[in-house]
């Protein structure tokens, strides 16, 4: 599977992008989030990025006020996880100009594509910038 | 918020960005209110005709599903018709709603989507194609896959290549729900490996990772393409991949790994990008551990990892070491000091890997340093981490019957040791292994005897609930051993202190039992000396001055603290207490002579006590689980016959736990006096539970169940309180020659210094964990058809059988006469499916690279 969800979400613990490479209902979503962010959301800088929860590792990075979590299986490579999310935020700014929580708030959908672009179905498939954000402007000219 | 509707509600619809707004502004608290409200506008809103209007609720909707956990199932069907639109901005709301809250498995209306996929696969714009392939890789299920294989098979070969890309990630999910659809697709998946752009070469080696997470062996043909890219490629995340497939490739395959590994040392050591650096370092720590000189590079850039300020590298590098550890432990030894620093580090994380890996390196030798240090880093720590430290060590020297242990003396101690620490959570652990060290190890019970004594005398412990499981077990010990204890007096003034009255009922329990074997122990001592026997065998040199008085006071000590036990609430406690008491006024028929004629009361008095002395010393020891089964029933006593009825009139309450009682566990807290108690105990609360059932049953048969000694009464009361001292010598000598009958002494070989015996059973105590290790369910499926595929396609190959292995030989003794033609037999295999299942089966042992390094404890589980 590789990447099972991406998930960023606020200090205060709101989630602001729930993405799933699996199914899962309402409730357990619901709980999962819970769970993964009462863990992540109390380290400190100082500890490692990697938490293991259940059967499975969530790699996250903290950027400003917003919480990055990815949850992957045990044989994924963590550092490479670590880089997907700061490649994710690096596109995101480029596109958005100085990217903050208020935009992916207010532009949710496009922060969807542009994960569609880099990961489905749990790999990730594209990690060259130019070639994500041109498929994006392509996409929103034709529209 | 308003309540009424106002006009603007009415005639304008709310668009996404007011909902956002609304929620932001919303007074907190109330956002459910306002969130059910917006969920009611779209119910409305959605079921309009106009597209827009349509849109905009759905994508409201969505958005609330996604971030508000709104119910939206009840939408899907929405969602299918606006996917029909032809505008894409709507499309892509329809989709994206689909791909976020359609279940595969439930959701109804998926099938209705398929037609309109498949119109968008074929679409010439390529927007809707990669739209439509997202999502199908989100919600494809077997009926999805199987129909729209050809449209998927199609865009593979498709001139554009960010939707072949795409393409290649979504027949992934294709071939997993539908297996057979590989060997459409696969040739063309095949080619995509020669591919120059990269995000296309991304999508396929990633798709073969997964491929040979599950089954990796029918995948070993492509060995050279993916040789080519490891040796050729440039980019980190292919070669990441790349690796990874190797890692699983190279294990079946000797001369594959002897190719692989000076590429993948090279990469190692020339490239900037730690992730490289560190999967190159776990794939030959995991798959190419022959490999010394690579094992050496490997560590070393592993050692780099934990001298970095980085907490993520130096928890990488204790990882990577963990995994080293299995083979190689020299690894682990050459870092030591780097390990012990991380048990101190900040980050709880990087603690406990260093933890998992000190009790790695734990052998006979340097237990007890190891154990020092541990100890003095709890002392340090935070509850739980001491706590998890000392489970651990509890954990790793009791492994194996105390394998690890040479010196007891220094373990007993240690045990008391841990047993004071302030955060000390792991009391149940301790007692057990006090008590079960006490019956195992004959030699250590010296030692074992002088740390209960210090835990039992010090009256400040009384007070720490936490340490009330230990107490009772030092009790025990106390009481078991009291013969090569050095001051029986003290022992008994340390049982009767005040302050026991602090203590829980089942210990005090304990407590009063083991006064009961300290007053029998002196007893004797007084009947020898009484008797005139000179040679009275003492362990202790305050005994000299054992006398009549001495042995007075000590029976008026017991009678004053335990009088008022006797009328206590507590069952337990009341009981025994009452059992001490009685025999007290026998002893002092004894010890004070008769008055008047009662020459014939102390003659029964003295043949009491020394049946109860002689209950007493008999060595206890450790009684297999199974020693019960292994009493053959006498000729004549069925033991079902009523039985089995009793089982369906009560529903399975009635399970007499007779062999438990005579459980290891449970010793602890009783001994062949009071197992009797138990049982009886038992057998009346479960009586309770059913007595009116019981009562019908006896009444329709007539007859009792247990041929009690005390048959007689036919009321439905509860049997009476089986008199210990007639049943004690009966259930001591049974125990004993159960004992007899399962002990098997385990000598070492000679050592300088000899350590003790540890008696072990014959018949391997415990519950043995059977590791089912259960198939990977369709791997069978893929990796079959992938076999045919790359193997060269025989006509009369068909996909393999079943996911079970049971049923999968079942079809192929049925079907070995048939030849399959076509795709539709599913049910046949050919050889070759027959072979690589076969060694399927042979490599489950070699997944375990993947286990955590905690001593191998672990039955060895398929990731």
């Amino acid at each position: 599977m590789g990447i099972r969800f991406v998930l960023m979400v606020n200090k205060q613990g709101q989630t602001r992008l729930a993405q799933y490479y699996e199914y899962l209902n309402v409730e357990e979503r619901r709980a999962l989030e819970g769970e993964i962010v009462r863990k992540c959301l109390t380290r400190t800088q100082q500890q490692c990025s990697f938490v293991e929860h259940r059967n499975y590792k969530v790699v996250y990075r903290r950027y400003a006020s917003l919480f990055f979590l990815v949850g992957v299986d045990n044989e994924e490579n963590e550092l490479a996880i670590l880089e997907f999310i700061h490649l994710l935020v690096e596109t995101m700014d480029r596109h958005f100009g100085n990217v903050c929580e208020l935009d992916i708030m207010f532009h949710l959908e496009k922060a969807h594509f542009m994960l569609e672009e880099m990961v489905m179905n749990g790999c990730i498939i594209e990690t060259s910038k130019t070639n994500i954000l041109s498929q994006i402007q392509l996409m929103e000219r034709a529209s | 918020m308003a309540v009424v509707p106002s006009l603007m509600d009415s005639l304008f619809q709310r668009s996404i960005d007011d909902v956002i707004k609304g929620l932001r502004l919303c007074p907190p608290g109330t956002e459910s209110i306002f969130i059910s409200k917006s969920l009611d506008e779209i119910r409305r809103e959605i079921k309009s005709t106009d597209p827009q209007t349509k849109a905009t609720a759905l994508h409201k909707l969505t958005y609330l599903h996604s971030l508000h956990s709104a119910e939206m199932s009840w939408a899907a069907f929405h969602s299918v018709e606006l996917s029909s639109s032809a505008a894409h901005s709507y499309k892509r709301v329809a989709f994206l709603s689909a791909s976020l809250s359609f279940n595969p498995s439930t959701t109804q209306v998926i099938l209705l989507l398929t037609h309109q996929l498949r119109k968008d696969l074929s679409s010439a714009n390529p927007h809707d194609v990669s739209l439509a392939l997202s999502t199908l890789s989100a919600i494809c299920n077997p009926d999805l896959a199987r129909d729209l294989t050809p449209d998927v098979f199609a865009l593979l070969a498709s001139g554009k290549p960010f939707v072949r890309k795409k393409a290649i990630a979504a027949v992934l999910r294709v071939f997993e729900q539908y297996p057979d659809a590989v060997r459409v697709c696969f040739k063309r998946v095949v080619e995509n490996l020669e591919s120059d752009d990269m995000g296309i070469l991304s999508a396929v080696v990633g798709l073969f990772c997964e491929l040979t997470e599950k089954e990796p062996r029918s995948y070993l043909p492509l060995a050279p393409e993916f040789y080519k890219i490891l040796v050729d490629c440039r980019n980190n995340w292919v070669l990441i991949k790349v690796i990874k497939i190797f890692a699983k490739l190279a294990p079946l395959e000797p001369r594959l790994g002897k190719r692989v590994v000076e590429p993948i040392c090279d990469h190692m050591a020339r490239t900037g990008a730690k992730s490289l650096a560190f999967e190159c370092v776990r794939m030959i720590v995991t798959s190419l551990s022959e490999y010394d000189s690579a094992v050496k590079l490997a560590v070393a850039k592993l050692r780099e990892f934990l001298l970095e300020d980085d907490p993520n590298l130096k928890y990488l590098g204790l990882q990577g070491l963990t995994i080293v550890s299995k083979t190689n432990m020299w690894a682990v030894l050459e870092n030591k000091e780097l390990v012990v620093k991380a048990l101190s580090d900040v980050d709880v994380n990087i603690k406990v890997e260093a933890l998992r890996l000190v009790m790695c390196m734990v052998s006979e030798d340097n237990v007890m340093e190891i154990s020092r240090i541990l100890i003095s880093q709890a002392l340090k720590s935070d509850p739980e981490f001491c706590n998890e430290i000392l489970g651990h060590v509890l954990l790793t020297c009791s492994r194996n019957f105390y394998e690890v242990v040479f010196d007891f003396d220094w373990y007993v101690s240690f045990l008391g040791e841990m047993a004071r620490i302030p955060h000390c959570r792991k009391g149940n652990e301790i007692e057990n292994q006090l008590v079960d060290i006490g019956m195992r190890v004959k030699d250590a019970r010296v030692q074992l005897v002088h740390i209960a004594r210090e835990l039992v005398i010090d009256p400040a412990l009384l007070g720490n609930s936490f340490i009330h499981g230990v107490l009772g077990a030092a009790a025990w010990v106390s009481g078991e051993y009291i013969e090569l204890s050095r001051n029986p007096f003290e022992i008994m003034e340390a049982l009767l202190q005040p302050r026991t009255s602090l203590l829980t009922p089942s210990v005090r329990a304990v407590y009063i039992q083991s006064a009961f074997k300290v007053l029998t122990f002196c007893l004797s001592l007084y009947l020898k000396l009484n008797n005139g026997n000179g040679n009275v065998v003492v362990a202790s040199s305050s005994m000299h001055r054992f006398t009549k008085e001495s042995f007075v006071n000590l029976m008026n000590l017991v009678e004053t603290n335990l009088g008022p036990l006797a009328g206590s609430n507590e069952v337990e406690v009341q009981e025994r207490a009452s059992n001490v008491l009685g025999l007290i006024k026998l002893i002092k028929l004894i010890v004070f002579g008769s008055e008047g004629d009662n020459v014939k009361g102390e003659v029964e008095a003295s043949e009491m006590v020394k049946l109860i002395f002689d209950a007493f010393s008999e060595d206890l020891g450790p009684v297999s689980v199974n020693a019960q089964e292994r009493v053959p029933i006498p000729d004549g006593l069925v033991l079902k016959e009523n039985l089995g009825d009793l089982d369906d009139i009560c529903g399975g309450d009635t399970e007499f736990s007779l062999p438990s009682s005579f459980s290891i566990v449970k010793l602890q807290k009783m001994d062949a006096a009071g197992t009797s108690d138990c049982t009886s105990k038992e057998e009346s609360e479960t009586l309770t539970e059913s007595t009116s059932l019981l009562a019908e049953h006896r009444k329709r048969h007539g007859l009792y169940y247990l041929s009690s000694e005390n048959a007689g009464t036919v009321s439905n009361d509860y049997p009476p309180a089986i008199d210990p001292k007639d049943k004690d010598a009966d259930e001591a000598e049974d125990l004993a020659r159960l004992t007899e009958e399962s002990l098997v002494i385990k000598k070492k070989p000679n050592q300088a210094r000899i350590r003790p015996v540890v008696v072990k059973l014959d018949d391997g105590e415990g519950f043995n964990v059977s590791a089912k290790k259960r198939e990977v369910e369709g791997g069978d499926l893929i990796s079959g058809a992938v076999q045919e595929v790359l193997l060269g396609n025989e006509a009369t190959a068909t996909s393999s059988s079943s996911r079970k292995r049971e049923s999968s030989k079942k079809s192929r003794e049925r079907n070995k006469q048939q030849h399959g033609h076509g795709k539709e037999r599913k049910s046949q295999s050919t050889g070759k499916d027959k072979e690589h299942d076969g060694q399927g089966q042979r490599e489950k042992p070699k997944r375990k690279s993947r286990q955590r390094g905690d001593g191998g404890a672990l039955p060895a589980q398929s990731s």
